[in-house]
Order: structure tokens, then sequence, then C-alpha cells
């Protein structure tokens, strides 16, 4: 049927679920009658919205879980999603411990004023560390609600049932009572203990893992069908009234200086608002989106350039990161005598590694939406640290934290750039600037130009074998270019921050870190520096926590390296590995090296892995296959990776035909889940072994949109990806058995997989990444493998 | 400003803009629809893709002026409450990670499955190269196309064959 309509006057066009939200903290504030639920009338919602906001109390259980009175539940947890789904293990983790049926609950996460602040997300640890408050307060849930039940029921507790979310007499169970009955739409007021957050706890203990009946369910994530029909309301869709659209004017090289501004060459275009300018940060405001865009391209800035180049171009990076000074240098970490164990070796093998600064170059760039209505700053927002966003919006703004709001809502991941998101504080600064909703989004060429960047390393590393190939000596000396690393949302490190002329003093001092493996090498020592470039403050090339902040690029440098010693030593590579891991019986606590084992072994046999030396005798075709393998581990994530791969030596195009993943995140909450997460970070990892790198000349990013700076694509897919989950504890079925983390572990032994895997195809070792087509054809030839 | 008058998912809208006003801004800020997406701005990714006339396009660098005929976005792909054999592949073999760039995976695959209704792995590849994701989901993607192009040939041949109904319903 057709219909003509006529564009609807912007209205607010809040989500369903910050409807919810902003009606919750009538609940939290009120004496506890309210009914909560997703259908809150907005004028209600928009009455609780007015602020101040303080912070919901995680020592109180109804901050936590409220049950309403049609019997079903919701959740308020302080995490965010970053895509991998976490939301619906942490239903089926909290339904669990609570006994109630997974479908009669929901989930709000990660809004700074209606649910406690647990972090948002960050470190692969949202199972692993917040998972247990969640389930310790749901276990409590029930225990409260098993003593109502019993007072209502007029018999002992220990003579009571709970099943999804009904409580009845065991001898009598048409005597029954649902928990909508007990406290539906009521408080539990009821404290809980923890003199931190992850330590939240109740009386009631949590219930052994044989007892859960959803966890360990494939359940399907709640939050796709909404992704795939276009029904849901992420940050970049949400409208209000009265607002305007901002895009930034960024300089047009690093450490800029703003001489002047022609706003002349502006103010006359359709829709503007305003030209808004402190120090060297510049931004335009105009009614529409497109005005704002046209606006900002047409402004007319005169910059001047810094005295001296703020960096070297990335070509020079690494000359220059192993011969500046240290900013600061890590105490080494030493086992044994590594130079008696060096002056006694049967063979020496030495190599360098070089790992160049990758961006967060995220799918699309950073946005937010900042409100000042009631003189509150209200920000819509998908920084995966709402907590840390509100906290740093606060100070930077000069306000107390309880005037600030951060409301999240998804977006586009970038695997750590909306740590360190600068779009919420541009909303912010704005919006007060015009006394109006503003909405901030970067573009294409800003993102890739001036994201924040995963450091770059270089590194030396020696091994020392004796006459039977065992490995004796080890040593890891690494320079990584990141001073000033960019912190959490901080006040005085975010970009804005930097270009009105803000500086933390001291800057942070940034980070390396050393190999995570389980090897058993008698000596030993492994040590990192930081560098700084030339240029500390308002430059492009900062650097962030992207996806495992350090380890992709140690774990490619170490795990290459871990092949070279077992070429040396003439020794098949998974043998090896497994030999030096078997070569103690020492173990951590959650049992590290039995669990490296076991995954080393089962991605050995998924892969088919049979045992010989590498190369293998180059074949007399264009395309040249080999296998590689690789392992390491996060926290207490332990990951193998083995690939095929074909090298095409007339092209020196590299394409993972096959790929094998052997993952232990103990107790695992929802399979699917973790095996998308799994592809995912797989492939991530892959392209930043293949594809990723920010090139700059001395100063700029050169590269600033996904033609000059490829990604991987569907071209690129692998034929096939084999998951195995392994469970490599030594008593699998114990009834604590934890649960651990995923997502970024994955990311860190594939690029050197990739590697071994070309080496074995082709006889050459690449220790540069990334492993563009150019990069190995040249090594190629200059080998000989290619004419 | 001049009046433009844009048919999308069946219902007609007349907004006034200028005319050289990319169609993504239009259907997202005038028309209040989620699914197209802006990602890049230059045509290089597709989380802004919309179909036009059979054809994937790239409502981000498609001045609104240019278009003449209907446009459908993902919203528009549900038809009478039922989601499109594409959507409710995704949905089963649970495609997304953080979802933003699916807009673009799921327009391409469409249209790409309307052209060639059992595409070769290759086929699939080529067809969606120019279709980014930074979660990677590519794997997933690329199953769920060969599963969709699977349930678009059952309900085709259900159609034509009531017995064959009958098989698919049970």
């Amino acid at each position: 049927m057709k219909r003509s309509s006529k564009v609807p006057k912007p209205v607010a066009r809040i989500p369903k679920h910050v409807e919810a939200v902003l009606s919750r903290r009538g609940f939290l504030q009120g004496a506890g009658m309210l009914v909560v639920g997703f259908a809150a009338p907005r004028a209600k919602a928009q009455g609780a919205a007015a602020g101040p906001y303080p912070d919901p109390d995680y020592r109180q259980l109804d901050s936590w879980i409220v049950i309403h009175q049609d019997n079903t539940a919701t959740f308020y947890v302080g995490k965010t999603d970053c895509g991998q789904g976490t939301g619906t293990s942490f239903r089926q983790m909290m339904s669990d411990e609570l006994d109630i049926a997974y479908d009669q609950t929901s989930l709000i996460m990660g809004s700074t004023d209606v649910t406690v602040d647990q972090g948002g997300s960050g470190g692969s640890d949202a199972i692993q560390v917040d998972g247990w408050p969640m389930r310790r307060v749901a276990a409590e849930a029930r225990r409260v609600l098993l003593e109502l039940a019993s007072q209502r029921l007029g018999v002992p507790v220990n003579q009571l049932a709970v099943s999804n979310a009904v409580v009845s007499v065991k001898a009598d169970p048409a005597k029954r009572v649902t928990y909508g009955e007990l406290i539906g739409g009521q408080k539990f007021n009821v404290a809980l203990t923890g003199n931190n957050i992850d330590n939240t706890s109740g009386v009631a203990k949590v219930k052994a893992v044989q007892d859960l009946k959803f966890v360990g369910q494939s359940i399907p994530r709640y939050d796709i069908p909404a992704k795939v029909d276009g029904s849901l309301q992420w940050a970049v869709d949400v409208k209000l009234p009265g607002m305007v659209h901002a895009r930034n004017v960024k300089p047009p090289f690093a450490g800029a200086k703003l001489m002047s501004i022609d706003e002349a060459s502006v103010n006359k275009l359709p829709g503007f608002v305003k030209v808004v300018n402190k120090g060297n940060y510049v931004a335009v405001v105009c009614e529409r989106e497109e005005q704002a865009i046209n606006a900002s391209r047409a402004l007319k800035c005169n910059w001047e350039k810094p005295a001296t180049a703020p960096f070297p171009n990335s070509e020079d990076l690494f000359t220059f990161m192993r011969s500046a000074k240290p900013t600061s240098e890590g105490r080494p970490r030493v086992t044994g005598n590594v130079e008696n164990a060096f002056a006694g070796a049967a063979k020496i093998v030495e190599a360098d590694y070089d790992i160049p600064f990758q961006g967060h170059t995220c799918f699309a760039p950073a946005h937010a939406l900042a409100d000042p209505s009631n003189g509150q700053m209200t920000v819509y927002s998908n920084d995966m640290k709402s907590y840390g966003m509100r906290l740093g919006i606060a100070r930077f703004l000069g306000v107390p934290k309880e005037q600030v709001r951060v409301v999240w809502m998804e977006g586009p991941q970038g695997y750590g750039r909306t740590a360190a998101d600068d779009a919420g504080f541009e909303a912010a600064y704005l919006a007060r600037e015009l006394g109006r909703p503003v909405r901030v989004q970067w573009m294409r060429n800003e993102e890739q130009g001036w994201d924040t960047k995963g450091p770059a390393l270089t590194c030396k590393l020696r091994g020392a074998l004796d006459a039977q190939g065992n490995v004796v000596g080890y040593d890891f000396d690494s320079h990584w270019c990141d001073y000033n690393h960019v912190g959490y949302n901080e006040p005085d490190t975010v970009l804005i921050a930097q270009l009105m002329g803000i500086r933390r003093n001291p800057p942070n001092a940034g980070g390396g870190s050393v190999p995570d493996d389980m090897y058993a090498i008698p000596n030993r020592r492994m040590s990192s520096k930081v560098v700084s470039l030339p240029l500390v403050w308002e430059t492009p090339i900062r650097t962030g926590n992207l996806r495992d902040p350090n380890g992709p690029q140690v774990t490619f440098a170490a795990e290459s390296f871990t092949d070279e010693l077992a070429v040396a030593a003439n020794a098949d590579p998974v043998e090896f590995r497994l030999k030096m891991l078997q070569g103690s019986t020492a173990d951590d606590a959650q049992f590290k090296r039995a669990r490296s084992i076991a995954c080393v072994k089962a991605c050995a046999e998924v892969f088919g892995w049979k045992p010989r030396t590498s190369p293998q005798k180059i074949g007399s075709g264009n395309i040249l296959t080999g296998r590689g393998f690789a392992y390491s581990f996060r926290s207490q994530t332990v990951v193998a990776q083995a690939v095929e791969v074909e090298v095409n030596r007339k092209t020196g195009h590299v394409w993972a035909k096959r790929i094998a993943v052997a993952h232990d995140c103990g107790l695992v909450i929802n399979p699917e889940a973790i095996k998308g997460t799994i592809q995912g970070g797989t492939l991530h990892a892959l392209s930043r072994a293949l594809y990723e790198e920010a090139r700059f000349d001395t100063e700029k990013v050169l590269d600033t949109d996904w033609i000059n700076h490829p990604s991987l694509t569907h071209m690129d897919a692998p034929e096939k990806i084999d998951i195995v989950l392994v469970n490599g504890d030594p008593n699998p079925n114990r009834p604590d058995l934890p649960h651990y983390g995923a997502g970024e572990t994955v990311c860190k032994p594939l690029a050197a997989a990739i590697a071994n895997a070309i080496f074995d195809a082709t006889g050459v070792r690449l220790r540069r990444l990334p492993l563009r087509d150019g990069r190995v054809l040249a090594a190629l030839k200059l080998a000989k493998v290619s004419s | 400003m001049s009046k433009i008058t844009l048919k999308v998912n069946g219902a007609s809208h007349t907004v006034d803009v200028e005319p050289s006003t990319p169609l993504l801004y239009i259907l997202r800020n005038d028309l209040d629809l989620r699914g197209p997406r802006f990602g890049c701005g230059l045509g290089q990714c597709g989380a802004c893709t919309v179909i036009i006339n059979g054809v994937a396009t790239r409502s981000c660098v498609t001045p609104v002026s240019a278009v003449k005929s209907e446009i459908t976005t993902l919203e528009g792909l549900a038809k009478g409450g039922a989601l499109h054999p594409v959507q409710e592949a995704w949905i089963e073999l649970q495609v997304p990670q953080c979802g933003f760039c699916q807009n673009g995976q799921i327009m391409t695959a469409k249209a790409l499955l309307d052209k060639t209704p059992n595409p070769t792995g290759a086929q699939i590849r080529e067809g969606m190269a120019r279709t980014l994701c930074r979660c990677m989901t590519y794997y997933r993607v690329q199953s769920a196309i060969q599963l969709a192009a699977t349930k678009i040939a059952k309900s085709k041949r259900a159609k034509l064959e009531p017995s064959v109904a009958k098989a698919v319903m049970a």
C-alpha cells in the first residue's frame, strides 16, 4: 500500500532500553513499589532523567536484580559488550544461580547511573572476573527468596524445592509460590559485602558446575535479531529535539599550531551554527549532518608547522627505536645464569623482529551525542568503559561526577579504541558551549589518521642450544614505542584535551611485555624498555590499548623464534614445544602448564599434524603450501593455532587456507558464542598479520582510507576454521571449575603461525609485519624462491 | 534546497534538502532509518548499503537527486512480518559480532543471491569482496549466504510443488 508522508519533526527518540534505565532510577531512589519495566511511560521516564546521577550502590542486592510481578527478572550489570555476546552469557550464569528460566530474564548493561560500576569491558575479563559477583548476587537473591517462601508456605527452607522461579514444598508440590508473588516490584533491601565490586557477595554459595543448566548451552545471543532486522537503536541513532551536528577540523600535521581561522569561509553556508575553537581544537557546528561535513571541509585555517620533525618516517622507525634512549626500563626477568648458558652452548640462534604501529582502524568512526539539559550532562555513547568516560568528562568539564552520566549503547567495535574515546569528551564540551544537544562523529580520514595505535616493537632474541638440541639459554631484549600511552578516558590525555594544551605531568610511562609461554628453559632473561618518539603531545602516533595491547607483537616474535630454535634443533615444531612444556613438573595454581600441553596436543590433532622438520622441500609450481604452529596464553586462557598457507611465489600473496584453534578458557558458558568470538578474533589477528600498519611520513599518517590501508576481506577468509574447546584441567569435572576469559588470547599466536607456515612453504623467514604481498615477494626474490 | 520525493520500503516521502546531499543522511536523519549506517563516507566499506533496482548501492556516495527508483533498506527486507531467508540464516548461524557492518553484509548478500541464486564459494567471495567487517565475521557470513541460498531454493520449490511444501514444513 502506498502512503505519502511529510518528514516528521524531530521528537525525542530515546531507546527503549534507555527508557527502562530512566524509570529504573526512580526505583532505586524510591520506596520500592514502582513497577519497573520496558513499557514505562515516557513522561515518567523523562522526569526521572533530570539528575543528578549518584552511583548505584554495589553492596545492595537491589542494584543488581529486580524481580517483577509477572515472575520475570531484570539483571543490571556494569559491563558493556564489544560484540562477543557477553550479555547472553551473563544472563545464563545469573539465571542458573537464581533458578529462573533464561527466557524469563532480561539484562541492562553499562549505563552509569543505573548499573553498578564494574568498569565496562576490557582485558577479556568479563566472564573471568565480573561473572563471579554476578553469580554470587544471583545466588543470594535465590537464598532470600527461599527465606520469604519459607515464611509464606510455613515450612523450613530445606523442605522447599525451586525451579523456574517457582518455589514449592517438596512433600506437597501443590503448595507453591512464585518469585513474582513473593517480591514482584518490591525491593529486597538486602545488604551485600565486599571491599570492592569484584568481591561483592551475599551469604549464599554459588552452585556446583554440575548443577548449572543454562551454562554450557549454546543459547542464541539475544542481541542478534535486532542487529539483523534493523530495529536496534545504536548510539549513532539517538536523536533529541534541538540537536545539532558537529565535525572536527583536525590539524593537517602533527604538532601543528593554529595561527588563525577564517570564519567567513563558512559562516554563510547553509545551516551554519558556530565555529568552536580553543587552543588547537577546532570544530564546526551546523543544523544538519551533511552541512557540518561540508563546512568542516570548507573552513580555512592557517596552521604553523613545528620547528623539528615530529617523528621519523615509518620505514626508519625501528632504527630510531633501537638507538633511542629508553624513557623507562622494566626490571629484567631472569632465571638461572644466561651468560654461562650461552658460553657453553653447542649452537646459538639470533634474530631481530620488528612489528609496526597498528591502528585500531575501527569499522566506523568515533561518535557520541551529549545533552546538557537540566544543568546535567547525559552522553549517549558506545564507550566500552562508560564509567571511566563519565568520570573523565566530569573532570574535563570541572563538574561533580553526579552531574554526568553515560548511557551505553551498542556501536562499531574498535577493540580498545573506545577505552580512550575522544568523541564523548568533544560532544560534552560542545554541548556545554552551545547549550544544545550536540552529536559529534569523526570522518574516516580522521579516524584512520588520529585514532590510537598499538605500540610498535623491535626486539632481539637469542637462543642457546646444547648438543642434544635442548634450549638451555634464552635472551629476549625489547624496545616498545609506547611513551605517553593514552589511558582510559583520561581528562588530560584524550585528544581534545591535548589539542587544548592540557598536559598530563608526567606523561604516562607506557609499557612493554615479554613472551608468555610455559616452556621449561633453565636460563632465561627477558627485558623490555620503553622509548618515545620526538613529539609526545598532539600527535596522531599516540598509543592506546589495541586488542591485547602488547600480546600479538611479542608473540609474533617469540613464537616465530621458537620455530627458529626448532629448526636449529632439527625437530618437529610441535614436538619441540611439547618437549619444552613437559620439561618440568612445576605448574601454577590453575594448571596453566598442563592446560598448555593439552591445547598444543588438541590443536595438532584437529589439524592432522604429522611430525617432520621445517621447511619442507620447496614445490615447483606457483603455489607453495606450508604449515605453521604457535601457542601462547593470556591470563589463564591458553590458545594453540595451526595454519595451512598457500604462498603465491609470483605475487607474494599469502592465503591462510585452513586454521585450527585449540582454546582452553576453563568452564565454557556458551560454546557457539565463544566459537564466534574465536573465529572473529583469529581473523582479526590474520588481518593484522597480513595487512595492517599505520604508515607515516615525518609529519602525518599516510593511509587514511580502506584502499590505502588494507584490511582483511572476504577474499582472505579461510576455507575452513576448526575449533576445539579444550578443558585441560587435571580434574576436568571438578565442581568449582573456573571460567576464564576469551576474546584476546586468540589474537596472540596467529601471526607467528602464519610466518612459520610461510617458512615451511618457502624456506624464507619473515621477521617484520605486516606480510603484505610486496614484502613477501621481495623476500622470496632475495632468497631466489621467486625470479 | 529543493523538494525531492523518495520511495522507500513501499512508502513515499518528500524531503526538502540540497540535491547533492548523500542519500545516507536523508535515510538516517530525515526518515529515521537505522539499517544504513556511516562507515567511511567513501563507498569503500559497505555499511551504508541499500538496494536500488536490484543493485546493492552505497548510499554514502549517492546524491539524493540521482535516485530515480524505489529504495529498499534493511528494514524493508522482511515481508508480512516474516524475515527474509538471508536474515533467518544470519540469526541461525549467529553471524554478527558487534553487528555494525552487518547491514552491508546482509544487503550485499541479498542482491548477490537475487542475481546468482546458487553461488559457488568463489562467487560469494568475489561478490562480497568490497564489503568489510572489522570483527572479521567473514567465515560465518559466507556460510550464512550458502544457507540462505538453500532456504530460498527450498521455498521456491515449495511454492511449485505442494508435496515439497509439506516436507519443508516437517
